[in-house]
């Protein structure tokens, strides 16, 4: 085993024990005066929900990671991307159709919306500084919020496609009660998993992919290899708006389609410096920390600040990370100085 | 033809570094002044003094700091609204809890509180930057929001959440703030208060420190190397920026809208200034206040346009149109003029010196 994967393991094994050394702490302090023992049914229980919450974050960073590793853009307007998605299906199911073909058509839309972006503000702001772009895909952002809404309405919609939402409760024998686990949440991290695995083979193992990857490495390795640099983005873009359908979908049906939907990117960030922008499972173990982490945070530490830290926790981790580890766990090393 | 410099002779070091060199542009500085002063509270009813003068005012002085941060100094901030609700409780405690401190001091104070809670979050700034900085001031943004909201020794536990501005005198008699000011001193003393702080950001920028935050932003590396502290000047920055951030959110809630709660300080708000600094123009004065202007006149040229084409329009479709636009505004900023309305300002400048004769 090489150090740097040594390396990576230590610190998706300390994350969690830490989070969770933090929560039994303080658990443990409240539990000393009134002589309990420490109920770990409701830790795992609450550890188990953050997780599944994590999931759902790490299908919206996916969105942002593939267009980071393919063109270098944060993609700011993913969150909006969302949105978009989720209430064009919603206005499709509303039409009548049924919500396999409603799928269909709604990623038809994503794919048109993918190339329109890519003709429309990417080509001209090719090689201008980063920032110059992230500030133009916040103005994105801000244009698909409007015509989401300005389309389909801003009424909150219900966004049903079938999956159970029944309470599952499972290890009766081990705990107390058993631990509570929402059958929805399984069924999106079900989704999330498929999602991904579909994406590494499709990365690993297909032409387009490769020459993805090609890109992601060196532009102009790739282009003088013959690589349509073009072609490439929108195929990115296209992808990544899939991949904010499906998002759309779970958090649709999870919270019902409305606005907020457009900031749950805000809370895709600190995913990301976590995970390290340029990395797919990075994401994925990302969300699962912040995830975990918000919901532990909010259940055993809120109560000593108040409540409600849930809003900011996530970004003060991230920040704590940014100070120690500014790639991510999983990044590419930046070797730049500041 | 008019506007034309020959025959304008500099005869000291003083006339050549004024910041209006041509005396066709004193002119007409001096006309816009006397016309600020004098023709726009004789003219100019309440409704527009309150709707559009004020805001705008505000609006500069939050746009002015953002700038300092993010087009002289290169580091990107989005905790603008943070910061800005600093300023609103840090003045509304000061000014509570030390009634016979004069409001322009509090001003000030708040201000320099804001600097410093500027400076705490800008300590990131030295390891990051770009989007992952834009991440770490996000982080402050949330989290100064929350604690104004949650904490309502802030609020001098108000059940409401809700701080409403103390009526507080400039001289003797002379309201500012709380429900006796009248909008004319309200605009009168903030176009005094912006405009001075202004012309304190112009000569700031054009300075030895304001050359240090442009070289940052130019090339870190270079800048570093002719011998510019990477550590000062980022946070010097920051702290500067912060100041004029927190006094524009203190203006905001003693002098705009009286009485303001935490969520009025929200992320939009952030987003707001900073499509003013992209629209008007990054790293330039003028830019802030141009850039302010078009984003307070935005909505409610398009509300009232929209609402006279079809006055049966809802007013939800109506901020949806306006979302569309503004977004779609910045995309076309960044691609045809990515350096704003003041770039377009110059640029008519030079085309007006060489008119009607170009050659």
């Amino acid at each position: 085993m090489n150090p740097t994967a040594l390396r990576f393991g230590l610190w998706l094994l300390v994350t969690p024990l830490l989070i969770a050394a933090l929560g039994l702490g303080f658990k443990g302090l409240a539990a000393v005066d009134s002589s309990l023992f420490f109920a770990w049914g409701y830790f795992i229980e609450v550890l188990i929900a953050g997780l599944l919450q994590g999931v759902m974050y790490s299908l919206v960073a996916l969105g942002f990671v593939l267009i980071f590793k393919a063109s270098g853009i944060f993609n700011f307007a993913q969150g909006s991307m969302v949105l978009f998605a989720a209430l064009t299906m919603v206005g499709f199911i509303e039409m009548g159709l049924h919500w396999t073909l409603a799928f269909v058509v709604t990623a038809a839309v994503m794919v048109l919306l993918a190339l329109a972006i890519e003709r429309v503000v990417l080509r001209p702001l090719v090689n201008q500084p980063h920032i110059i772009l992230f500030m133009a895909t916040i103005g994105i952002f801000y244009f698909l919020d409007g015509f989401g809404q300005t389309l389909w309405g801003s009424d909150v919609k219900v966004l049903d496609i079938g999956i159970s939402k029944a309470p599952i409760i499972v290890a009766e024998g081990v705990f107390e009660n058993g631990l509570l686990i929402n059958s929805f949440d399984l069924v999106a991290a079900l989704v999330g998993a498929v999602l991904v695995a579909g994406l590494a083979v499709f990365f690993q193992y297909t032409r387009v992919g490769r020459a993805l990857r090609a890109v992601a490495d060196d532009h102009q390795a790739a282009l003088s290899v013959g690589i349509p640099l073009k072609t490439i983005w929108a195929i990115v873009w296209s992808v990544a708006g899939i991949v904010a359908l499906v998002a759309g979908i779970m958090w649709g049906s999870k919270a019902g389609v409305q606005f907020s939907l457009a900031l749950i990117a805000l809370k895709a960030l600190p995913v990301l410096i976590l995970g390290g922008f340029t990395s797919i499972p990075g994401a994925i173990v990302g969300g699962l920390i912040i995830g975990a982490g918000e919901q532990l945070a909010e259940v055993f530490l809120g109560p000593i600040f108040g409540g409600a830290i849930q809003d900011w926790f996530a970004y003060m981790l991230a920040l704590v990370f940014l100070l120690f580890r500014p790639q991510g766990l999983f990044g590419e090393k930046i070797i730049e100085r500041i | 033809m008019l506007y034309r410099e020959a025959g304008q002779f500099k005869t000291s070091y003083a006339a050549d570094q004024a910041i209006f060199p041509i005396r066709q542009d004193q002119i007409a500085i001096a006309l816009m002044a006397a016309i600020a002063v004098l023709g726009v509270p004789a003219l100019a009813n309440e409704y527009f003094l309150e709707t559009i003068f004020v805001p705008f005012l505000v609006f500069a002085m939050a746009a002015l700091g953002l700038n300092i941060l993010t087009g002289y100094c290169g580091q990107l901030s989005l905790g603008t609204g943070g910061f800005m609700a600093c300023g609103a409780f840090f003045s509304y405690k000061l000014a509570t809890a030390f009634p016979e401190l004069h409001i322009v001091i509090v001003f000030l104070l708040a201000g320099l509180g804001t600097a410093g809670v500027g400076v705490l979050f800008g300590l990131p700034s030295l390891r990051i930057k770009g989007f992952y900085l834009a991440v770490a001031t996000l982080a402050a943004q949330f989290f100064l929001v929350w604690m104004f909201n949650k904490f309502d020794w802030w609020t001098n536990y108000s059940s409401s959440g809700v701080i409403s501005a103390p009526p507080r005198e400039l001289f003797p008699g002379l309201f500012i703030t709380g429900t006796q000011a009248g909008p004319v001193t309200k605009y009168l003393f903030l176009l005094v208060f912006v405009a001075v702080l202004a012309l304190v950001a112009k000569n700031l920028v054009r300075s030895r420190i304001g050359r240090t935050w442009m070289a940052i932003r130019d090339m870190d590396i270079a800048a570093e190397i002719i011998g510019i502290r990477p550590l000062w000047a980022k946070l010097s920055a920051f702290a500067v920026s912060s100041f004029y951030i927190g006094i524009a959110g203190a203006l905001w809630a003693f002098v705009y809208t009286g009485s303001v709660e935490a969520l009025a300080f929200e992320i939009n708000r952030s987003f707001q200034v900073l499509f003013m600094i992209i629209i008007g123009g990054l790293g330039s004065i003028l830019g802030s206040f141009l850039g302010a202007a078009f984003i307070v006149l935005l909505p409610i040229l398009l509300n009232n346009g929209m609402l006279a084409i079809d006055p049966t329009i809802s007013t939800a479709l109506v901020s949806h149109i306006e979302f569309m636009i503004f977004g779609a505004l910045i995309v076309f900023f960044l691609i045809v003029e990515p350096h704003g309305l003041a770039r377009l300002w110059q640029i008519a400048k030079e085309k007006l010196r060489l008119w009607p004769f170009p050659y």
